[in-house]
């Protein structure tokens, strides 16, 4: 437990003082913002001309306003997120190969598994600290939100957020785990990331046996539930077991690298 | 302190490291010479626990390198060839975050992070940032790294390459400062370090040990004097006698072969000697069985002269004045020694 809190200081330490923290999150709430506002507009225009529409043919048609931008701005954040995991996990084991700190950790009375743990902790509480601020867009919305703000929702959403980044944050790390070069892990975390990302659109539109197999496996497609204010269990395994998975293929790959010529 | 025995290690088809077996007392510093490629870094791996051995056992403080290898992780010190820094820390949160992983209690750490400062005399430089540092500066980051939770065992891999003289001197000093408190492997190509820093030296070519010496045997040696060795078979007490008896011997060192009744030993002269024709004659001449006598020409310098006059072939393909920058030592510490 010490060597997990003893390695987590450290990763955190060494996020804040070089600036790649401050780029990500200050991107990230950049980008969210700016689509927040868009989605925010964009669907109260909409809300208006169906308004409109209700006043002059009757039978007003419902829209909810907040759920709608909840599910559209959770879809915002998951696709931002493949672009920005690869730039917090491609230097979380690369680095310490290269500077040869790795081979210290190694040689410490502390086991891998404390390493892996402490190391995916500290990433995954960056990856709180840059969604946490985004809550405050709801807290503002909610005091002008008509129907009332389905906190719910929010809620369920951000787990399927969080859940899916844990899973990305897992491979992340266990890419950067296999190579010494930053970029090179970095580059490869982002591909694998388009991959998913591409599956996902395809697996869309898709009705087939084949389609449906897909829609299962893509990482992307089991948030979707959650934004819609289910929390599936099933979801949850998935995400869970995957991320699991990714965390124990790192730990193979640290343990591997004793085996290997150096 | 550490016992090595028959260590081998393999990387697929190749023997890095080849039957090696050798020991270290409490309090001793040895020096593990040879040239670049020859397995120090390999066997100091073994010994730290970051690669298992392919066969053979080493016991640090008793306790198995592989099977108990946490036991052995909480008393090693060690420093790897490029020093383990983190370059955005600075000296104290580097050296508290060290501390930590190798399990100093919360309340020592204060404690054991001045005495660390102090050793590796950086005391000054505690709140700098490490990128910041100069090269011999982090070395000594990089020492003080080993030591900050008192280990029994310090390990220390090529701790003066790279550096200039003064650096070079300044960590020599600090090494020996060590002795005594910590028993230290050092692993070294250049044969003055051994010299001015170690008790003992093992050299060590192509994976396999050529030599296992005190410095002083080394010293004496390079002044010159002749060895000859032999195997008898006989107990031990009269061979002891019968060596003793000729004239002109200097030293004698004996010592029982694995089958319990051959004895090998190795006779040093006066330089200019040859005393084979009456070793020969007094063994025999007491009855006992010679079973082996060789003069041993090769001192010390002629067998590192010759590792690394091998060595050149490899470093030639790339005459970048990069390689002979990195190791800028060989040819300049023979020219040290040898005047004498």
């Amino acid at each position: 437990m010490k060597g997990i809190l003893a390695i987590y200081r450290r990763e955190m330490s060494s996020y804040f003082v070089s600036p790649i923290a401050y780029i990500v999150i200050g991107f990230f709430l950049v980008v969210t913002g700016y689509f927040f506002s868009n989605i925010l507009a964009i669907l109260i225009e909409r809300s208006f001309m169906a308004q409109m529409q209700a006043q002059r043919f009757g039978a007003p048609p419902e829209m909810d306003v907040p759920s709608m931008v909840i599910r559209n701005f959770i879809g915002v954040i998951a696709t931002v997120m493949l672009f920005l995991i690869p730039m917090m996990t491609m230097g979380v084991y690369a680095e310490e190969r290269k500077r040869g700190t790795m081979e210290m950790l190694m040689t410490s009375p502390i086991s891998e598994i404390q390493i892996v743990i402490g190391k995916y902790l500290a990433s995954l509480t960056l990856f709180i600290l840059m969604l946490a601020p985004t809550l405050l867009y709801y807290l503002v919305m909610s005091r002008y939100s008509e129907p009332a703000m389905p906190w719910r929702i929010v809620w369920a959403g951000y787990l399927g957020i969080f859940l899916l980044g844990a899973l990305l944050i897992a491979i992340g790390s266990f890419i950067s785990a296999l190579t010494e070069s930053q970029i090179i892990a970095g580059v490869v975390t982002f591909v694998i990331f388009l991959l998913l990302w591409v599956i996902d659109l395809g697996a869309r539109g898709a009705s087939t046996t084949t389609g449906e197999i897909f829609k299962y496996l893509s990482v992307l497609q089991h948030y979707d539930s959650f934004s819609q204010g289910v929390i599936d269990t099933s979801s949850i395994i998935f995400y869970v077991s995957l991320s699991i998975f990714g965390i124990f293929l790192t730990l193979r790959t640290l343990d591997s690298m004793r085996w290997r010529r150096a | 302190m550490i016992e090595v025995e028959h260590l081998t290690k393999s990387y697929g088809q190749a023997r890095a490291v080849n039957d090696i077996s050798f020991e270290v007392n409490k309090g001793e510093i040895l020096g593990f010479l040879g040239p670049n490629g020859a397995g120090k870094t390999t066997t100091m791996r073994v010994l730290t626990g970051y690669l298992p051995a392919t066969s053979g056992t080493a016991r640090i403080a008793g306790f198995d390198v592989f099977e108990q290898s946490m036991e052995v992780r909480k008393r090693i010190g060690y420093l790897p060839e490029t020093p383990p820094l983190y370059p955005e820390m600075t000296v104290e949160n580097y050296l508290t975050f060290v501390a930590r992983i190798k399990g100093v209690t919360a309340g020592d750490i204060a404690k054991r992070l001045e005495e660390a400062l102090r050793m590796a005399n950086i005391t000054d430089k505690r709140n700098e940032l490490i990128k910041r540092l100069s090269r011999g500066y982090k070395q000594r980051v990089g020492i003080a790294q080993s030591i900050v939770h008192n280990p029994d065992v310090v390990i220390l891999d090529e701790p003066t390459v790279g550096l200039d003289p003064n650096q070079i001197k300044e960590v020599r000093h600090l090494i020996k400062g060590l002795a005594g408190e910590h028993t230290i492997i050092l692993s070294t190509h250049i044969l003055t370090e051994v010299e001015m820093t170690c008790d003992r030296v093992v050299i060590i070519n192509k994976g396999k040990i050529v030599a296992v010496d005190t410095t002083e045997n080394l010293t004496q040696q390079l002044k010159g004097g002749e060895r000859v060795q032999v195997q008898v078979k006989g107990p031990l007490e009269t061979i002891r006698n019968v060596l003793d008896s000729i004239e002109g011997v200097r030293n004698i060192e004996l010592d029982t072969l694995d089958s319990a009744d051959v004895v090998g030993a190795t006779i040093e002269s006066e330089e200019g000697t040859d005393l084979r024709a009456q070793i020969a004659s007094k063994i025999v001449g007491r009855g006992l069985d010679l079973l082996e006598l060789r003069a041993i020409k090769l001192s010390l310098e002629d067998i590192f002269m010759q590792l690394t006059t091998e060595e050149k072939p490899v470093a030639e393909p790339g005459p970048s004045p990069a390689v002979k920058e990195a190791e800028p030592s060989t040819d300049e510490s023979l020219s040290e020694v040898s005047p004498r």
